[in-house]
């Protein structure tokens, strides 16, 4: 499939889960292609970075579920700030391992899971939803407590992005960390995998097959996909677009330009544009 | 080794970060800053050779920057719940109890600043121990009430917080029944009363107040010749 073949499979209302953390191995082609969609009121779920700010700043996701968002060598997401500051974005405001939780409650189709995490904190407070629960078993810890039941985070769809695929779907990473890109897949509908190379046959070790094809539903070839986020080892974040990223993304004059410049054409011409 | 001078107000913060990890053992130290990782790195080195460190991205490193082993964010995640961390995290803001935002300043729901977002403070006060590291000391941040709870305090909850580092001054939550926020040592040439100016509630003071230990000279050689031979750490503090 291509990029734009991915988008054109989203309805606008669906929640859409991102792979990678924060500015590490993101779907980056996929967001794009959704830029250039027409589509709208998108609730994103991600361990944000840029993914999330190009979707807020373009007004496309209307709620962002998430524990933090970041720019990793540039600590806050400017986009994201901004939307927040101006009340232009909704915020489900969760702690990351509650995040992951939901993530695996959804991919077991279990509607909750009881984590410790958010107990006394502002989350439950702006999240008036959450709701706790008490063991039904003797407690093996002796501790007595009341557990957060962290909600499914169910998906219509997910968009992730491995270094190498096969074109039936099975995919890799070669970095050091997988994330949770593997969870997001199972928590979705459907799911969707770019990858910097489409190959015959993946090879290497095979811990680092992390999807298998019953999880996703489609394969895009994207050469330098991530990018400006990273996709180590075939190639570390670009520091120096993603500083140019966030210089724009703070004064709305700029950032038109940058989006005429960058956003606003064909993947191809992007990646042109960012090499030039 | 260079010569030995007296040590900088950094390098004190640095050895008051590594005594946070003293008697830890083997579990993950989590470290968030410059000065909190040079602590980190420096307890490893000497005190406290356990420890285990990654090298902020999936690997578990030694003391010289080695691979050691894996430590991807959902092992993170695990370690975490089974309370084999303590991490040491910034604050915007920190009350009395130790409650800490890094989320957002003003309403939550339209904030004035925006900041990081909880990241995993509400579950590491809930499971592990927890220490704080504030390199600008100031009622700004050590304020009465936060404005969004992100790490708990004693009085929601907290596991266990261990000390908050600063460059004033350490503070723990020690001595008192209801566990709030005592002033433990202050930093050399720093007055009891700076602190206590610089701290926008009422803080425990006993009446003797320690000054925070210095650095050996084993430690300022390890600090100058082999952990931040730039000196990056001087341009954390305020």
């Amino acid at each position: 499939m291509t990029p734009d073949e991915i988008a054109g499979e989203l309805r606008d209302g669906m929640t859409i889960g991102i792979g990678g953390w924060g500015s590490r191995r993101k779907p980056m082609a996929l967001v794009r292609a959704i830029l250039r969609s027409p589509l709208k009121n998108l609730t994103v779920v991600s361990y944000a970075g840029p993914d999330v700010g190009l979707l807020v700043a373009s007004g496309q996701a209307k709620r962002v579920v998430t524990g933090f968002a970041s720019l990793d060598s540039i600590a806050l997401e400017p986009h994201f700030r901004r939307a927040r500051q101006a009340g232009t974005v909704e915020l489900t405001e969760l702690d990351e391992g509650m995040l992951h939780w939901g993530l695996l409650a959804a991919a077991h189709r279990l509607p909750f899971l009881p984590i410790r995490a958010g107990l006394g904190s502002g989350v439950l407070e702006v999240n008036p939803e959450l709701r706790t629960v008490r063991s039904p078993y003797g407690d093996p810890f002796g501790l007595g407590e009341e557990l957060v039941a962290v909600p499914a985070l169910k998906l219509d769809v997910a968009l992730v992005h491995l270094n190498r695929a096969d074109a039936a779907g099975n995919a890799q990473y070669l970095g050091p960390d997988p994330y949770f890109d593997d969870l997001f897949c199972l928590a979705a509908e459907r799911a969707y995998v770019s990858a910097e190379q489409i190959v015959p046959r993946l090879a290497g070790p095979p811990q680092s097959m992390l999807l298998n094809r019953a999880m996703v539903r489609g394969v895009a070839e994207t050469p330098n996909g991530a990018h400006f986020t990273s996709c180590v080892p075939d190639y570390p974040r670009d520091e120096a677009f993603q500083a140019r990223y966030a210089r724009a993304a703070a004064d709305p004059a700029e950032w038109e330009k940058f989006s005429a410049r960058y956003l606003e054409n064909t993947e191809a011409a992007y990646q042109e544009a960012a090499r030039a | 080794m260079t010569e030995v001078t007296r040590a900088t107000r950094g390098e004190v913060c640095v050895v008051a970060c590594a005594e946070a990890w003293r008697g830890d053992g083997a579990i993950l130290a989590s470290p968030m800053g410059l000065i909190p990782s040079l602590g980190a790195r420096l307890a490893r080195l000497t005190f406290e050779p356990a420890l285990l460190l990654t090298d902020g991205e999936a690997y578990l490193v030694d003391a010289t920057g080695e691979i050691e082993g894996w430590m991807p964010y959902r092992e993170v995640f695990t370690m975490l719940a089974a309370g084999r961390r303590h991490v040491m995290m910034g604050a915007a803001q920190i009350d009395r109890h130790g409650n800490q935002n890094i989320s957002a300043i003003g309403d939550w729901k339209r904030p004035k600043a925006q900041l990081l977002g909880v990241r995993g403070a509400p579950g590491n006060t809930v499971n592990h121990p927890v220490s704080y590291w504030v390199p600008k000391h100031s009622p700004r941040v050590f304020v009465p009430r936060v404005d969004m709870v992100s790490g708990v305090g004693y009085d929601r909850g907290a596991c266990e917080l261990r000390v908050v580092v600063t460059n004033l001054a350490v503070l723990d939550f020690q001595g008192t029944a209801e566990r709030v926020m005592r002033l433990r040592s202050v930093h050399p040439g720093v007055e009891v009363s700076e602190v206590v100016a610089a701290t926008g509630f009422p803080l425990v003071v006993p009446d003797e107040v320690p000054v925070t230990r210095a650095p050996t000279a084993e430690e300022l050689g390890l600090i100058r010749d082999r952990l931040d031979p730039a000196g990056a750490r001087e341009r954390e503090l305020a």
